[in-house]
């Protein structure tokens, strides 16, 4: 049963020390920054966090990461016009980071929410982010051996969700949101709307609520 | 390489000098296919884009999640839930979709994107491609989707400027950057020449402002012609 919190502190409720947290968003678009905010003063640290960036400008992902509670970031794409926080701690050797082409990112939480155990994968061959990992040739083309992510917490944002935790999500907004869902034991989604049962027409569901375990109305600048 | 190239043979363009970067990107978009599901990488090959007949039927894809991505958004049309993979607001044209990533980057694996647009530090003539990483100690690495790209694609079509600031050719034997690909591109535009890499080498199919002899006096490299 999903449940609908409060508030975002209430929704972060019981993350523990060293969770892996999987992230939603492709810079601030998608990101979950209330559930961000309300993690700051919930006060998990040691944490591992599987994003696709590693934070912009102040607020959001680079406010807990100013914070010091994350321990090593997973992302495909940290270095950006605006991310001095991540830049800064990453340069004074205070953070760990992994990086992870894109594709690979998605597809790695995809295969956890799927319960896949590994996947060969044709991105990163003959690579430096190949090197020490398990390679195959098939039917002529090769692949590098790829493990999935599983998260302890996903965070994520969406447009409308509804009291059996059924997402819908808004334009580029979606991007790692109904991914990330699926490969955490724990996924927490705000919401820009709470909708009534039966006001979400099934058809264009695109997280099914058995992904979701707390929603929280988070209201938006945007629709 | 799956587009094939429409000259019968090299074309020296001498009465004129190197290309500008909007003629770069003009000459990218001229060899689209109609019709093309097309990626273009963040910074110079975004512009390619501003070349693109409505006309074409070609669909721009954007990592992020979505088909059919319009021109960069201004005043009232930003919303900050619709961006390109730079994060730069854009619009959405009629008949455009939203995925999420999982489904963006099956698109490139799976073999579904026929052209994707991307800077690059260094080609190597067989089509290897640095694009993601300068090696350098107290650079942060960051790829994004670019090795996604680079093997996903059917076609990859690399914008670059022909020579480094310190002069060093981008297009050489090998590359010394980390690599983003293995044999992964297969046209070479920049502002000196327009080249065909991989498989026999490289092909040279238009310059511009110089003569095929005098680049490969400044290539270290065998420099093919077309029909020849």
């Amino acid at each position: 049963m999903t449940l609908i919190a409060q508030t975002a502190l209430e929704a972060v409720e019981g993350i523990k020390d060293g969770s892996t947290v999987l992230v939603g968003g492709f810079g601030m678009a998608g990101m979950p920054v209330a559930l961000i905010d309300a993690l700051i003063e919930q006060g998990a640290t040691d944490l591992e966090v599987v994003s696709n960036n590693a934070g912009n400008g102040d607020t959001g992902l680079a406010a807990l990461l100013a914070a010091g509670r994350v321990r090593k970031v997973i992302c495909s794409f940290p270095r950006q016009s605006d991310s001095y926080v991540f830049d800064d701690l990453y340069r004074a050797g205070k953070i760990e980071l992994e990086v992870v082409p894109q594709g690979n990112l998605a597809e790695r939480m995809r295969a956890a929410g799927a319960g896949i155990g590994a996947f060969f994968c044709p991105t990163g061959v003959g690579t430096p982010l190949a090197e020490g990992k398990e390679t195959r040739t098939i039917d002529g083309r090769d692949y590098v051996l790829e493990l999935p992510i599983h998260g302890d917490v996903a965070l994520i944002g969406a447009h409308a969700g509804d009291p059996m935790g059924n997402l819908v999500y808004r334009k580029t907004a979606r991007n790692f949101g109904p991914v990330m869902a699926t490969a955490a034991a724990t996924t927490i989604a705000q919401v820009s709307h709470i909708v009534a049962l039966g006001d979400l027409d099934p058809e264009v569901v695109v997280t099914p609520g058995i992904f979701v375990d707390r929603i929280v109305h988070v209201a938006q600048e945007t629709p | 390489m799956t587009i094939t190239v429409t000259l019968d043979r090299t074309i020296e363009h001498l009465d004129r000098g190197p290309l500008t970067r909007d003629e770069m990107a003009q000459a990218v978009a001229r060899d689209i296919p109609d019709g093309s599901f097309v990626n273009l990488g963040i910074g110079q090959p975004t512009q390619v884009g501003d070349h693109l007949s409505p006309d074409s039927g070609i669909v721009l894809h954007t990592e992020n999640g979505m088909l059919g991505m319009g021109p960069a958004a201004t005043g009232d049309d930003i919303d900050t839930d619709l961006t390109n993979a730079g994060k730069v607001p854009v619009t959405e044209l009629p008949g455009a979709s939203y995925f999420h990533h999982a489904d963006s980057f099956a698109m490139m694996r799976g073999g579904h994107l026929d052209v994707c647009v991307l800077g690059a530090f260094q080609v190597s003539e067989r089509g290897d491609l640095a694009n993601w990483h300068t090696g350098a100690p107290d650079a942060i690495p960051a790829v994004g989707g670019a090795m996604d790209l680079a093997i996903g694609a059917k076609d990859v079509f690399v914008m670059m400027s022909l020579f480094a600031k310190d002069g060093a050719p981008k297009l050489v034997r090998k590359c010394t950057y980390p690599l983003t690909g293995l044999a992964c591109v297969s046209r070479v535009y920049t502002e000196h020449a327009t080249f065909l890499v991989g498989g026999s080498g490289v092909t040279v199919v238009e310059t511009f402002g110089t003569t095929v002899d005098e680049l490969a006096g400044r290539l270290d490299l065998e420099l093919g012609l077309i029909g020849s």
